[in-house]
């Protein structure tokens, strides 16, 4: 079936496409691009006023199946992925079990297949059951389709046995995924240590927490040549640590998240909302600033949601004992319009980079450009819609955002994996 | 209506100064039915108190409990393990059972900061903290002020060192905003160990030396040390803690000849005061004891309604 984007904004940096046409999509793929295009038979979506990107790509998500199918499922994550823009995720493997083997990673490629509605990348665990001991199945992780190994959620607290990991990888082509925590530092920590965990009576976790294992994971990325991408940043010291890195030739990417872009710990007050306690915490208003300039500059690469879904009940317990994490597949895109595309900090083309383009480098997964011949994994974004978020917005089975009550501006309206609907007028296709 | 300006004591946040006066003006009149022969008030007589306790107090739990027999409340005591709430029921829905059961007022211990917020959020009552994590206790705060006038006939102006575990202490979280608010200085004193990250957020001076820190205080308040923490420990050995932060003779030899030394309890004798100080008459600990069954009637009385001052007409 044929597909005519009729009168969009077309943005693609890497061809350096950004100027109003028309697109034909073709047995999911891009087969022209121009202007007053037509098709004999098919279907014309209009796109007038509307942005019209490459797919945006998700590398940080819990998919929570196999294990916490309360929370989310590859179905519901997929739909609450497309429902936000994402053709793709990739899935964290701190499930349960965790995904350390590649019968379980294939587990997780066959149910994207049947219930998924975009694209599921498995990210592979570092280490056997994440115990940090002994190196998990990386190869055939690698054979059956994981496309970046993480000890994602504790971190790798050995600097000798992540080196052999990072050795170890390197021969299958891999990237490392840095969880960035120190656990003797975080000792305990439930908050940014400073002002909120004084005003609070909270465990502090202080950012030397995540510097130490950043500067650590940058020096053993020097050592043994692997490729090393540092999860959730979110602190300057963080940001400082990546620059330098850089600017010496070490291979090396960052993300950060919107959370730790857009909030910061003075949201967390005496009301103790547990939708504010995310691993890392939420840092200072300076860490957030630092943060954006490093996004908008380069040094870090990417937007990452880390989208964490959690059940309400155990939300709602005390401050200390409820999990970490927020939602955020659905928010990132809109958040990113509203904080920084409409006042003018970032521009749609850089938008286009560090939501699609450079995620995608990062993990090594094949590039989409809005060009003929290619993979018709689309984007199509109305700049000027407005989103309510509330819990009944949520496509995904939790909503524990911390985000909830705002008013956003922009969101995706379509998406297309393959050619197909994902999401069409702002509806899930099921 | 509460003469409080708040429906709750959950921080010293929800008091001013205006309302810790009337508080500690209501509870010099408990204080004298305290001495009297028959001890008990008919003046909450129907409405109902729960005291939540889901860490273990023996102090603080009687305190409330005593205080509220002497106003006639009926009061139920409710305990349980931290743990067997994160096991079994949720604090959500045991402070929405206690609610349908149509309490009048709850005093919550709880082992997690914030739990009061909880409470109040989920119950149609009034909440007093009665101590929150490592984060507030208000009405012990609200006694000490009260001991502290008691003897000293004041509270503006002078100058409190709170030595000893400051960052894991709710009752240093209360009584450093406590002592604020009535125009009283606090410092902190404690090895940068158990300083908590910001200090200055409080409002607190900070000194690490409490031989430095010594002359100028008009009160030695001892914070206690938990002596049953072992694994990394925030100082060598309670032996070298109490050469530098111990209250002992030769210290109190160089302080201000007026000074008292007061301790929230229960006192590790040898480790924050040597047995010779706390049994000498410059420690007032027990008044401290006494002033809280006073105080606590005086909230009780205070948020159910009561009239500053005429309580024990």
């Amino acid at each position: 079936m044929a597909l005519l984007l009729k009168n969009g904004r077309l943005v693609d940096p890497e061809v350096s496409l950004d100027e109003v046409a028309d697109m034909i999509v073709r047995d999911g793929r891009i087969v022209e691009i121009g202007q007053d295009l037509t098709i004999p038979k098919g279907v014309t979506v209009e796109c007038a006023e509307k942005i019209v990107v490459p797919g945006l790509v998700d590398l940080h998500t819990h998919l929570r199946e196999p294990g916490r199918e309360d929370e989310e499922t590859v179905a519901s994550g997929t739909r609450a992925a497309a429902h936000g823009g994402f053709t793709a995720v990739c899935a964290m493997p701190n499930t349960s079990p965790i995904c350390d083997t590649g019968s379980k990673v294939r587990f997780l490629v066959e149910r994207a297949v049947e219930t998924g509605v975009v694209r599921v990348h498995p990210v592979g665990s570092l280490t056997a059951k994440q115990d940090g001991e002994s190196i998990a199945e990386i190869g055939d992780m690698v054979a059956e389709g994981a496309v970046a190994f993480s000890d994602d959620g504790r971190g790798v607290q050995d600097a000798g046995m992540m080196r052999r990991v990072m050795d170890y990888a390197k021969a299958f082509g891999t990237v490392v995924v840095s969880h960035c925590e120190d656990e003797s530092l975080v000792a305990g920590g439930v908050v940014n240590e400073g002002v909120v965990s004084t005003r609070l009576g909270l465990l502090g976790w202080p950012a030397a927490a995540e510097e130490v294992a950043v500067a650590r994971d940058i020096r053993i990325a020097d050592l043994t040549g692997c490729r090393l991408h540092l999860a959730h940043l979110s602190t300057a010291g963080s940001a400082q640590l990546v620059r330098a890195a850089k600017a010496r030739g070490v291979l090396v990417t960052a993300e950060v998240t919107p959370h730790h872009l857009f909030l910061d710990e003075d949201a967390i007050d005496r009301a103790y909302d547990t939708n504010l306690k995310m691993n890392p915490p939420l840092r200072t208003t300076k860490d957030r600033e630092i943060l954006i300039e490093a996004l908008l500059d380069g040094t870090i690469d990417c937007i990452a949601t880390d989208h964490a879904p959690h059940a309400r009940h155990e939300k709602e317990m005390e401050f200390e004992l409820a999990p970490f994490g927020t939602t955020g597949l659905e928010t990132a895109l809109s958040l990113l319009i509203t904080h920084l595309v409409q006042p003018g900090r970032l521009a749609w083309p850089d938008l286009v980079r560090v939501m699609a383009h450079a995620p995608r480098a990062a993990f090594g997964l094949p590039a989409i450009r809005l060009e003929a011949g290619a993979v018709a994994d689309l984007t199509i974004i109305d700049p000027e819609a407005k989103v309510e978020v509330s819990r009944e917005w949520f496509v995904s089975k939790s909503s524990n955002s911390s985000f909830l009550g705002a008013t956003l501006l922009g969101k995706a309206t379509d998406v297309l994996v393959e050619g197909r609907f994902a999401l069409k007028n702002g509806k899930v296709v099921t | 209506m509460s003469p409080l300006s708040s429906p709750h004591i959950m921080t010293m946040d929800d008091l001013n100064a205006e309302d810790i006066t009337t508080i500690l003006d209501t509870a010099e009149s408990f204080k004298e039915v305290n001495e009297r022969r028959i001890k008990k008030l008919p003046t909450l007589r129907g409405r109902t108190i729960i005291n939540l306790f889901l860490e273990p107090s023996t102090r603080t739990r009687t305190s409330f409990e005593i205080a509220a027999k002497r106003l006639s409340a009926d009061g139920i005591n409710m305990t349980g393990s931290a743990s067997a709430t994160v096991k079994g029921e949720s604090l959500r829905d045991t402070a929405k059972t206690l609610s349908a059961m149509a309490c009048d007022l709850i005093v919550v211990r709880h082992k997690y900061a914030g739990a009061p917020q909880m409470l109040a959020e989920c119950m149609d009552a009034h909440v007093v903290n009665g101590g929150d994590g490592m984060n507030q206790h208000p009405t012990q705060a609200l006694l000490d002020l009260f001991t502290i006038r008691q003897h000293t006939g004041k509270l503006e102006g002078l100058t409190v060192g709170i030595v000893g575990d400051i960052c894991h202490s709710r009752v240093a979280g209360s009584l450093v905003p406590a002592l604020r608010k009535v125009g009283a200085k606090p410092v902190i004193i404690a090895p940068p160990t158990l300083l908590p990250a910001r200090p200055d957020v409080l409002g607190a001076e900070v000194a690490t030396s409490l031989d430095e820190a010594l002359p100028e205080l008009d009160i030695a308040y001892m914070l206690r040390i938990q002596m049953e923490r072992a694994a990394g420990m925030p100082f060598p050995s309670l032996r070298e803690y109490a050469r530098f932060y111990g209250m002992n003779e030769t210290r109190l030899a160089s302080a201000k000849p007026e000074m008292l030394v007061m301790h929230p309890g229960p006192m590790n004798r040898g480790v924050e005061v040597s047995s010779a100080v706390a049994d000498s008459p410059r420690a007032i600990v027990l008044d401290q004891v006494n002033a809280g069954v006073a105080v606590r009637m005086a909230v009780m009385y205070l948020l159910l309604g009561g009239e500053s001052g005429g309580a024990a007409a």
